[in-house]
């Protein structure tokens, strides 16, 4: 069978997928959802698969990672297990609303919508576009259809599922929602969610992501967040990436913010083989303000890869984008930032930051400023550094007694800390110091005596 | 304590050390004074363990064992302590942070149960008042937007909470005022006792008013030229290092 898919093309593959099992798909899933496919596939069709060497996908082979035999599922699955039984979250104590999705659909633990203190909704996008057509109506494939990526054609096309998170207008959500994203199967398998957040005028969400993977098995992902901040709006989502070294990760995020609103938006990546991020923020009204924020730690094989593209649509905006990564072993990666600069975007202030520790001659990073200016009364910075432990620290440590592995642990956290305290919840700041320690330790705990060999 | 024979000590090919020998017994303080450029402060770093440096020739014993086979860490752990001449920055690590896992590094290496938090605490404060540093430096990272007077204080501060059995200050002095100074004296008296010693590394007179020493050497282009008591500080400080140059040309 391998001999006759090789010589079609990705997007031909997908494309007659989507003939066979467009019945299927959208029988699992909902209305809303199904309005966009026939759509999303004709841009498929247009667009095609990213190709490396590609303007945006300069390093990242994408047609790699969809060259294994991934199973892809369409039907109503149930995986049936308890949780707590199998899935021990290293984000311990916190005390959060929990989503869960397994293989890119959401988890039903008896509730498919919770409804939170103060209004909140939070769980399936299918069911919440059936219980809540409106909101979701009003922002689905809003801000992600204009991409001019077939990945994210491709994602609006086969998503059946995902969280919805909704916060309404001026209402503080107390505990931050976590949703644990899990990939499990007795087969290799590729999934494709769909979130989406919408945060109203006023209103403030904490959200948490983390990503596991909980068999051994080839994972490939391929999913899109929209998140919606309406005017003084203030969200605070982090991502934990932390699935084996087999697995394959590709996100697309599409944030869009209204004036005066507060996105911080903060990517750790622990492990992963292959990890793509697409970032996209649109400040599309004044005083916007925007964080993206970014922290990979990767060895052996890893490939870390994060795309970053900072819309400023409006005049008084800030965004700071902070990306740093300690590449070990024979590691590779790529960080693409993204200014662009609106003409009637006047006070602009957009900032930018790349800073890599090669530990070794063999791990590799490309790192590319992009500033695309057209107003005249701004201010950007941008910087890329890449270098190796301090000697001169370390051996200032080390004539103090600290031995030399502990030292080198004690100037890595040092580095990785400053993008932490960018994440201004306190509770999940400490949480992600220990996350951070534990994975640059090499304890970072194996999920579930998996046989990948991450740690 | 320790015992230098005839040293020599290059980096990158050139040869700044040639054969330094010194003998520093329990209980004294070493003044080693010389111009710019003489080797005093690759003396220094070649007995941390600074690995920039290549050592040629000769031996350096500490407690009785070669002090050049064991690394940096492992000579801090057996009470070799260096003041730094220029201190250095590190963002993100914790004073607080660096001085429990190194006072603890050091307990383990000795045998040790780890210092309790509240021990810890007690001797931090301590401390800080001997060496009269702002107590909210080291809530700070080390070294971190300090003043250069700061980061001498801090360096002393770091010996006193360590005790080593040897410290060796390089140029501990430069760019003090008299009041720091004096305090940086103090902190080096006060872990003056039969049982430890001090090597002075200086270019000037002025510190020897405050810790007075036993012996000073005088090292000029990579050797000890004249060692004495501490009447040899104040001839150089009256004739000046024309003077060593003259007596050079002399020999």
């Amino acid at each position: 069978m391998s001999t006759i898919t090789e010589n079609i093309s990705l997007r031909d593959q997908f494309l007659s997928l989507y003939r066979d099992r467009a019945g299927e798909i959208s029988a699992n899933s909902a209305p809303l959802l199904n309005e966009h496919r026939d759509q999303a596939i004709a841009r498929l069709e247009h667009l095609g698969f990213p190709v490396k060497g590609s303007e945006e996908y300069r390093y990242a082979d994408i047609e790699s990672v969809f060259k294994n035999d991934l199973q892809k599922n369409f039907g109503d699955i149930r995986v049936t297990f308890n949780i707590r039984e199998i899935f021990h979250c290293d984000v311990p104590d916190l005390d959060t609303n929990l989503l869960l999705l397994v293989n890119g659909r959401y988890y039903n633990d008896g509730e498919l919508i919770k409804k939170l203190p103060g209004g909140i909704i939070a769980g399936s996008l299918a069911q919440a576009s059936k219980d809540y057509p409106e909101i979701v109506g009003k922002h689905y494939d809003r801000y992600a259809g204009a991409s001019n990526d077939g990945l994210v054609a491709l994602n609006t096309a086969f998503a059946q599922d995902g969280i919805f998170i909704y916060v309404p207008e001026g209402v503080k959500s107390e505990k931050p929602i976590q949703v644990v994203n899990i990939m499990i199967s007795d087969n290799d398998l590729m999934a494709q969610h769909r979130n989406l957040f919408v945060a109203e005028n006023g209103a403030e969400a904490r959200i948490v992501i983390c990503d596991h993977s909980l068999s051994a098995h080839r994972f490939l992902t391929n999913s899109v967040n929209e998140v919606f901040t309406g005017e003084g709006a203030q969200i605070n989502l982090t991502r934990i990436q932390n699935e084996h070294n087999g697995s394959s990760q590709i996100t697309h995020s599409y944030s869009h913010q209204e004036a005066g609103s507060n996105l911080t938006a903060s990517i750790i990546s622990l492990h992963g083989g292959f990890i793509r991020n697409n970032i996209f923020v649109t400040l599309n009204g004044e005083h916007a303000e925007n964080h993206s924020l970014g922290l990979y730690l990767s060895d052996k094989g890893q490939y870390i890869d994060n795309y970053v593209h900072i819309d400023h649509a409006s005049p008084n905006c800030f965004s700071n984008q902070l990306f740093k990564g300690v590449l070990d072993d024979y590691a590779s990666g790529s960080f693409n930032g993204r200014i662009l600069v609106r003409r009637d975007a006047q006070k602009t202030n957009a900032y930018q930051s790349n800073n890599n520790i090669l530990l070794t001659d063999d791990a590799k990073m490309y790192s590319r400023p992009q500033l695309e200016i057209y107003a005249d009364d701004v201010k950007c910075s941008h910087g890329s550094t890449m270098g190796r432990l301090d000697d001169n620290a370390l051996f200032y440590l080390r004539s103090r007694g600290v031995d030399k592995r502990e030292a080198r642990l004690m100037l890595m956290f040092a580095f990785a800390h400053e993008v932490i305290q960018n994440i201004r919840v306190k509770a999940l700041q400490e949480r992600i110091d220990d996350l951070v320690n534990k994975r640059l330790r090499g304890e970072l705990s194996r999920c579930n005596n998996c046989a990948m060999k991450c740690g | 304590m320790l015992v230098i024979k005839d040293l020599k000590v290059s980096i990158e090919g050139q040869e700044i050390l040639k054969g330094v020998s010194l003998e520093v017994k329990a209980g004294e303080v070493h003044a080693i004074m010389g111009p710019n450029g003489s080797g005093k402060s690759t003396l220094a770093s070649v007995l941390a363990g600074r690995d920039l440096y290549v050592v040629d020739s000769g031996s350096v014993f500490y407690m009785g064992e070669d002090l050049l086979e064991k690394s940096p860490e492992e000579r801090a752990k057996e009470g070799l302590f260096l003041g730094f001449q220029y201190p250095i920055e590190i963002p993100g690590v914790s004073m607080v942070n660096f001085m429990k896992t190194a006072i603890n590094e050091m307990r383990k290496h000795r045998g040790e149960d780890p210092l309790s938090a509240s021990d810890f605490l007690k001797k931090l404060r301590e401390k800080k008042d001997l060496v009269e540093i702002d107590s909210s430096l080291t809530k700070r990272s080390v070294n971190e937007g300090f003043s250069g007077g700061e980061k001498k204080k801090n360096e002393i501060f770091q010996m006193a909470m360590l005790e080593p059995k040897l410290a060796i200050l390089d140029e501990t002095d430069s760019g003090l005022d008299i009041d720091a100074l004096k305090v940086v004296a103090r902190g080096v008296n006060n872990l003056r006792s039969a049982e430890n010693a001090t090597i002075v590394i200086t270019h000037y007179q002025r510190l020897l008013d405050y810790i007075i020493p036993d012996y000073v050497h005088i090292l000029y282009k990579g050797r000890i030229v004249r060692s004495g008591g501490k009447e040899l500080a104040l001839l150089l400080e009256e004739k000046g290092y024309e003077w060593v140059r003259q007596e050079e040309v002399n020999l």
